[in-house]
């Protein structure tokens, strides 16, 4: 009879069940991105998800690797790649996206699990930096005429908003319950974040997302958030308003914790996401860029080893005692 | 009455709950296995050196002498569990891979004891609560000694070693582990339910010869009857009934202890560093029949479960009756069998063949289906942290058996590769499907030492 080591049973959840999971936390992400965009929230995450699949497919050929589609995790790359884009971005700016993601971000590394960047977000912070004008604040506003798809497309996103107001320029505020409802200006998947609670919920239920690392953040820019309003009770950018406005839920939810680049114990996921959430809040504060999940996000991945060597865990009865000087 | 009056909360952090799938051979009640055609009694059947034969081939033996003597002090004598006649010492490879030297005899005709007459001999009758004060302590450690009692949850270390007491460190408590935490397993279930008295005399003794004051017997909440039962047999004892929570692996020292005391052992440390001796409940109930009828461990109750088996049941059977043995007796391997496992899912061994005794620390047989089996393709780690959510051990597997993969001692020295003792609750959770165990299980074998 064939022998093997045990445990001889086990959950039976495989990685590809675990990036389906990720695929259905996304659904109601993409849900609300098709109810605020229309086809295009369609179009960006297909565009993305077929160019992941190709360039995982062309890159670990070229790596003469046994190409390994069926484990979704490109797919998940993709989704999560295109939501993160704006309504009108042009379809050779995903591309290249999902190229430099795949490419740059996974299979230079040895592929899935070795990577030390979010792959996604080395593809989305490659066009950032190579097409400003496209993903920059006017990236996201309607300017043909005629009749725009839908009515949000027309205003400037909150977070530009927020950047204008900060400058001492007039604007108006988004209110609370748009924000939280999603139907704002923003990036496809960031602007509902009733959606991003829903399916980021849903996956910290499952353990696929760990949840130290979304409380982490969101805890973070709570508190930073709310001495800022302490000390100019005035603003009406609000603590509230820099929980739900911007991509900081769905960069919590669904970005920061990719198993592959962030911590494995638990204090450092939460140290990770705490730090994840800072970060947000310094580069909202400071930077010209209105947003900062994908920067701050690389920023931790790089952390992550040394966090995961200052955060081994106590083993239970204490460390192993060092062994006895031969006498 | 169950008393829940311990110190520690019932709990230890971590670990997990896999389906018990217990109700597949709870219900069965202890059959006697009739008397096997022939035994093979191995001379190494617990944690320690061998045992020297003591019997020449082609002798006459009879039930409960000894046929392999303990000249070491870690060590356990071993005795014939039938009447017949030995043969020529052979070689025999036990589940765990160990080859060793054993004494196969063949069956007299004519059986002193078999059937219901053999659990009476073993089990039955009258076990006193009172009077224990006339045992003094080496007394009784000399009997557990000479009767071969290893530990019988599983892993095998000799009773009285754990009994000797020592006077740099005093035992206080006596925990009698029932909580039988592998799934499948009823043995020690059904043992609780159908012989509490020999376990509480036992555990009496036990805690007289090691000095302990307290007694508590912990008992998972997945067995309610067998609580209820050993309560009823501890009435008017001081032996307390602690009821602990349902989780993989309660029945570990170092997760019961916890649980129950609310102390910690010492990693590297034992259960007497914290003043705290634990033995399993069969063990228990061989220290009674070893002290008070002065008979040797020769048998033990089985369990012989799983969806692969035709019918699961509970046996007693004599030690060194083979695999094959028990499996027939229980109608066979179903078609659907794909693994035969000595012990439970989770620390079990895989058996090749089924012509394998079994051995003192033998608490099941386990036969899955071939769906059941762990059997996806090996990934690479998602640095997911699911083993180290689960680590009872508070270690982060991952890194220690890819380290161990690696032969990066330096890094598994880090990671505390010693302190992990092989529960698998890593491996069971890992999505990649690493075979985590084995490969921290290979990294202590071939760690340098310093």
């Amino acid at each position: 009879m064939p022998v093997a080591p045990g445990p001889h049973i086990g959950t039976g959840r495989t990685t590809r069940r675990v990036m389906i999971d990720v695929l259905l936390g996304l659904v109601p992400v993409f849900a609300a991105a098709c109810w605020v965009f229309g086809w295009y929230a369609l179009m960006q995450v297909g565009i993305c998800v077929a160019s992941c699949l190709a360039a995982e497919a062309l890159f670990t050929a070229m790596r003469r690797r046994p190409v390994s589609l069926g484990d979704f995790s490109a797919v998940v790359t993709g989704v999560i790649l295109g939501l993160s884009m704006p309504w009108r971005c042009p379809v050779h700016v995903d591309v290249v996206a999902s190229f430099v993601a795949i490419g740059v971000g996974k299979v230079i590394f040895g592929g899935l699990g070795h990577n030390i960047f979010n792959p996604a977000m080395v593809g989305r912070a490659f066009v950032t930096i190579a097409f400003p004008a496209l993903l920059g604040a006017g990236g996201y506003l309607y300017t043909g005429s005629g009749t725009p798809p839908t009515d949000v497309v027309t205003a400037a996103t909150p977070m530009t908003v927020a950047k204008h107001l900060a400058a001492g320029k007039a604007g108006q505020v988004a209110g609370l319950w748009p924000l939280f409802l999603g139907n704002v200006n923003g990036s496809l998947g960031e602007t509902s974040a009733l959606a991003c609670l829903v399916g980021g919920l849903y996956l910290c239920i499952r353990r696929t997302a760990a949840w130290q690392i979304p409380l982490g953040a969101v805890l973070a820019v709570a508190v930073i958030a709310g001495v800022g309003n302490l000390l100019h009770p005035q603003a009406q950018w609000t603590v509230l308003h820099h929980l739900l406005g911007g991509a900081l839920l769905y960069g919590a939810f669904f970005i920061a914790t990719d198993p592959v680049t962030s911590p494995l114990t638990p204090r450092g996921k939460f140290i990770f996401g705490a730090g994840m959430g800072a970060l947000v809040m310094v580069i909202r504060t400071y930077s010209g860029y209105p947003e900062g999940v994908q920067f701050s996000v690389l920023l931790m991945n790089a952390t992550v080893p040394l966090l995961n060597r200052w955060t081994v865990p106590r083993p239970v009865g204490g460390p192993v005692p060092a062994p006895k000087a031969q006498a | 009455m169950v008393s829940s009056a311990i110190p520690g909360t019932g709990r230890f952090a971590r670990g997990l709950h896999p389906d018990d799938k217990k109700s597949i051979s709870a219900g069965a009640g202890i059959e006697v296995l009739p008397t096997p055609k022939s035994v093979l009694i191995p001379l190494l059947q617990h944690i320690g050196a061998p045992c020297e034969p003591a019997v020449k081939p082609r002798a006459e033996v009879r039930l409960g002498q000894a046929v392999g003597e303990a000249k070491a002090f870690v060590s356990a004598p071993v005795h014939a569990s039938i009447d017949g006649k030995t043969a020529a010492a052979t070689v025999t490879t036990l589940p765990n891979g160990r080859h060793v030297a054993a004494i196969p005899i063949t069956a007299a005709e004519e059986q002193s004891l078999s059937g219901q007459a053999l659990w009476e001999d073993i089990y039955g009758g009258q076990w006193p609560t009172d009077g224990l004060g006339s045992f003094d302590p080496e007394q009784i450690v000399t009997a557990v000694r000479s009767a071969g009692l290893v530990g019988m949850g599983g892993a095998a270390f000799p009773t009285h070693v754990k009994l000797t007491p020592n006077e740099k460190r005093p035992v206080d408590t006596l925990v009698v582990n029932g909580c039988e935490c592998e799934p499948y397993l009823t043995a020690d279930h059904r043992l609780m339910l159908e012989a509490p008295a020999p376990i509480i005399t036992g555990a009496l003794l036990a805690a007289r010869a090691a000095g302990a004051e307290r007694i508590i017997v912990a008992i998972e909440d997945n067995k309610p009857d067998a609580a209820e039962a050993m309560a009823a047999a501890a009435e008017g004892t001081p032996v307390q009934v602690a009821i602990v929570q349902t989780r993989y692996p309660m029945g570990g020292e170092r997760q019961l202890i916890p649980a129950v005391l609310g102390r910690e052992v010492p990693t590297g440390g034992l259960p007497l560093d914290v003043g705290v001796v634990v033995v399993n409940v069969a063990t228990a109930a061989a220290i009674a029949r070893a002290v008070i009828r002065g008979k040797p461990l020769t048998h033990r109750v089985v369990s012989v479960t799983g969806e692969g088996i035709n019918q699961p049941k509970n046996l007693l059977v004599p030690l060194g009756a083979s695999y094959a043995e028990l499996v027939a007796f229980c109608g066979g391997l179903a078609d659907s069998a794909g693994r035969v496992i000595a012990g439970g899912p989770m620390m079990g061994f895989a058996l090749a063949e089924l012509d394998v005794p079994v051995t003192k620390g033998t608490s099941g047989v386990v036969v899955l289906t071939e769906e059941q089996l762990r059997r996806a393709e090996q990934t690479a780690c998602l640095r997911c942290g699911r083993c180290v959510d689960v680590c009872p051990a508070g270690l982060v597997p991952t890194k220690i058996a890819l380290a161990a993969r690696h032969q990066d001692w330096e890094t598994a020295r880090r990671y505390y590769l010693t302190a992990c003792f092989e529960c698998g609750c890593c491996a069971y959770v890992c999505p990649a499907n690493i075979p985590l165990v084995q490969l921290i299980r290979t990294g202590k074998a071939t760690m340098p030492k310093e």
